[in-house]
């Protein structure tokens, strides 16, 4: 069965057609009605920059500047428009492909470029911006993601009605990652604390190369039922409507009224990774049929039809995402290659004498080429 | 304050309390630790004292405790997990060794994972399967844990409260066979859990009895064994010491060498089986720095290279009085 056509039983909730139309929702369409041009265009700019961000990365790991790069191609309207409706004091874990997210957590793009080169484990502040760092092993950081909640609940940071303080955490993963124990557990801790969790799956059709129908028999938006976790599939791949389901579960868990369980509905355009080759097991048909279903495409076209941008700010934006292109390939090249002794920082928090007899061992194992003259 | 004989889970039940008062942060998860107050009642008054948000009684899921203290440690908390059983820890493993281990290191110090995994562990107590295992070694092997393991009550009573103010996650083996086992205790007098405080309490062996002939290495369980069997060696005129290491890791091979250095002789102790176990890793950093006075092979006494047996059969598995008896001759006659 293609991916598409296993679309679903279940309604997509949608506020803008793949041509770029707005349609009416009772219930959604009110969370996006304060949304004024410069949030429009604004979720232009970021879905066109980390696309930049995102293809030059790619191009970097070809030229063997980046021992790895994880695509986000094709996920921009899920990740800018979930993004965009976090508040500051709201906590996000994400997988690995979240860097359209990272964007909106004011996260240097060019500092994610440390973990795929090889230099770092992490990278940027996860305390400063409330993001996280990457969790390559799936579905772990759900849990991590609602013991956080856990701490907000005993914090006092929930349904005090004050916006500027109720607080709510957000993770995101995929569709096989619902097939995980730690994301089935992260329901069950979650729906029982009623903690202010909003799980975020952006089921882009394909974990490596197997399809949604390897990891589950219904639509993922059911997994949370059972659990009691309220929960919608949107189209994920049109910004106004993520926008508004996120701001809709994000204010519930902000004021007491517990977790959401989102399905963004996508398509990961690219492979899962630049070690992988999708030729191998999917069709150029369905690979056309979402290309026609681009989420830029479809901001671009509201932006044109409601008259909302004109041709300098598309090429604003364009000459900013060159600008963004630019830097990344630079800073890629300019970063200094961590001292090989490096390895032994940061283990413990507190001394350990092994780690100190190791790293000492290996600071005088390496000292002994410097005398010999070998290196 | 007049010192109590206190049982080891009184005592850490005691430890536990003292943490939760000087530590607002500090808070109790597992299964069945609140209301029922634990299967072996270590979390006993808690929840009545401290409340549900500070005793928490968690959905039936190791990896969820686990993955969700990690998620409270992010946010400020100072988690302490009980794991109900050793056997009943797998499916945490991967939370414990590729999350809380490597938080800190990932980070690079940006992030610290101060939680501690409280597990009853080891045999002798009669128990169905999964109820009697030690599976020390496993953690001990990974990078970023601390591994203890309290050998009597007044070491379980200090050694909780420094786990719990380590800036690490700490694994906790609690040997639940000598939970009724009763010492004098001051109880209302807190641990010194200051940072050097913790590095010489919380991880540094202890020379339980001193001898001149042979040092016996062991820690939990197997101390009270090994005093026993220094015991009667004595009144057969051999003279041994008991190091109790009390942490695997860090590993305190200075102690330990200190002693060889004296004795010439060791025998490691511990119910976990044998192969791979951290006896192998003591005899090995040992050797290393005693090789030219070892007058034996260091030999271990642990568990067989078998599942832990049934109950009814688990005395002839563990290393008894006889077996560390056995080994000490064996050491000997080299």
């Amino acid at each position: 069965m293609d991916a598409h056509t296993s679309a679903s039983d279940t309604e997509l909730v949608q506020l803008l057609t793949p041509e770029g139309r707005r349609v009416t929702d009772a219930t959604y369409s009110p969370f996006v009605a304060g949304l004024t041009a410069d949030d429009l265009r604004g979720f232009y700019r970021d879905m066109v920059v980390v696309r930049r961000f995102d293809n030059e990365a790619t191009s970097l790991q070809r030229q063997g500047e980046l021992a790895l790069w994880v695509q986000s191609l094709g996920q921009e309207a899920a990740q800018i428009g979930s993004g965009r409706a976090l508040a500051e004091q709201d906590f996000v874990f994400p997988a690995y492909r979240e860097h359209g997210v990272a964007l909106t957590r004011g996260v240097d793009l060019l500092e994610l470029i440390h973990l795929f080169r090889g230099y770092r484990h992490g990278g940027w502040d996860p305390v400063a911006h409330n993001f996280h760092l990457y969790t390559l092993v799936i579905g772990s950081h759900t849990l991590h993601a609602t013991g956080y909640a856990m701490g907000v609940q005993r914090d006092g940071r929930v349904g005090t009605g004050d916006p500027g303080r109720d607080m709510a955490v957000m993770a995101y993963f995929g569709d096989g990652a619902t097939s995980q124990g730690d994301v089935n557990e992260a329901l069950v801790f979650a729906a029982v604390n009623n903690a202010p969790l909003v799980l975020f799956c952006q089921n882009n059709q394909w974990a490596i190369s197997e399809p949604t129908t390897r990891q589950t028999r219904v639509p993922l938006v059911r997994r949370g039922g059972g659990f009691g976790v309220p929960s919608v599939r949107v189209d994920g791949n049109d910004v106004l409507a993520v926008h508004a389901v996120t701001r809709e579960a994000l204010e519930r868990a902000r004021t007491g009224g517990g977790p959401t369980f989102i399905e963004a509905y996508t398509y990961r355009m690219g492979a899962h990774t630049t070690s992988d080759d999708p030729t191998r097991y999917r069709s150029h048909a369905e690979e056309d049929y979402w290309r026609q279903r681009d989420p830029i495409d479809r901001v671009r076209a509201l932006l044109i039809t409601e008259g909302l941008a004109d041709e300098a700010f598309f090429a604003e934006v364009e000459a900013e995402a060159d600008a963004m292109a630019e830097a990344t390939r630079t800073y890629c090249r300019s970063l200094p290659e961590p001292p090989a002794v490096t390895m032994f920082d940061h283990v413990y928090a507190a001394p350990h004498p092994l780690v100190a007899e190791e790293r000492a061992w290996f600071e005088e194992y390496e000292r002994s080429f410097v005398t010999e003259g070998g290196h | 304050m007049a010192a109590t004989r206190t049982p080891m889970a009184k005592a850490i039940n005691m430890g536990l309390r003292r943490a939760m008062e000087a530590d607002p942060k500090v808070l109790l998860m597992g299964e069945d630790i609140g209301a029922l107050g634990g299967v072996f009642r270590v979390t006993d008054g808690l929840l009545k004292d401290f409340g549900p948000d500070r005793v928490v009684d968690t959905p039936l899921a190791e990896s969820g405790i686990v993955g969700t203290a990690i998620g409270l440690a992010l946010r400020g908390y100072r988690p302490v997990c009980e794991i109900q059983f050793d056997g009943f820890i797998f499916p945490a493993f991967d939370q414990i060794t590729t999350q809380l281990a490597k938080l800190t290191y990932r980070s690079s110090g940006q992030l610290q994972m101060p939680v501690v995994i409280r597990v009853p562990f080891g045999g002798g107590i009669g128990a169905v399967e999964h109820h009697s295992e030690s599976p020390e070694a496993y953690f001990a092997h990974t990078a970023g844990l601390r591994v203890v393991s309290p050998s009597n009550p007044a070491d379980a009573y200090s050694m909780i409260q420094q786990a719990i103010a380590s800036p690490d996650p700490v694994l906790f083996f609690e040997p639940k066979s000598r939970y009724w086992d009763k010492a004098e205790i001051d109880l209302d007098v807190p641990a010194d859990t200051s940072p050097a405080a913790i590095e010489t309490g919380l991880h540094r062996a202890r020379i339980a009895r001193a001898g001149t002939d042979l040092t016996i290495a062991a820690y939990g369980p197997t101390v009270t064994t090994a005093l026993a069997a220094a015991e009667a060696a004595a009144q057969e005129g051999t003279s041994v010491e008991v190091v109790d290491l009390r942490s695997i890791s860090p590993l305190d091979t200075d102690t330990l060498v200190e002693s060889v250095m004296r004795t010439h002789r060791l025998v490691v102790a511990h119910e976990a089986p044998v192969f791979f176990g951290s006896g192998g890793e003591i005899a090995a950093r040992v050797t290393e720095r005693c090789f030219y006075v070892l007058e034996a092979p260091v030999l271990r006494v642990g568990g067989f290279h078998t599942p832990y047996p049934p109950a009814n059969i688990e005395e002839e598995y563990l290393p008894t009085f006889d077996r560390l008896l056995d080994a000490v001759d064996r050491a000997l006659a080299y």
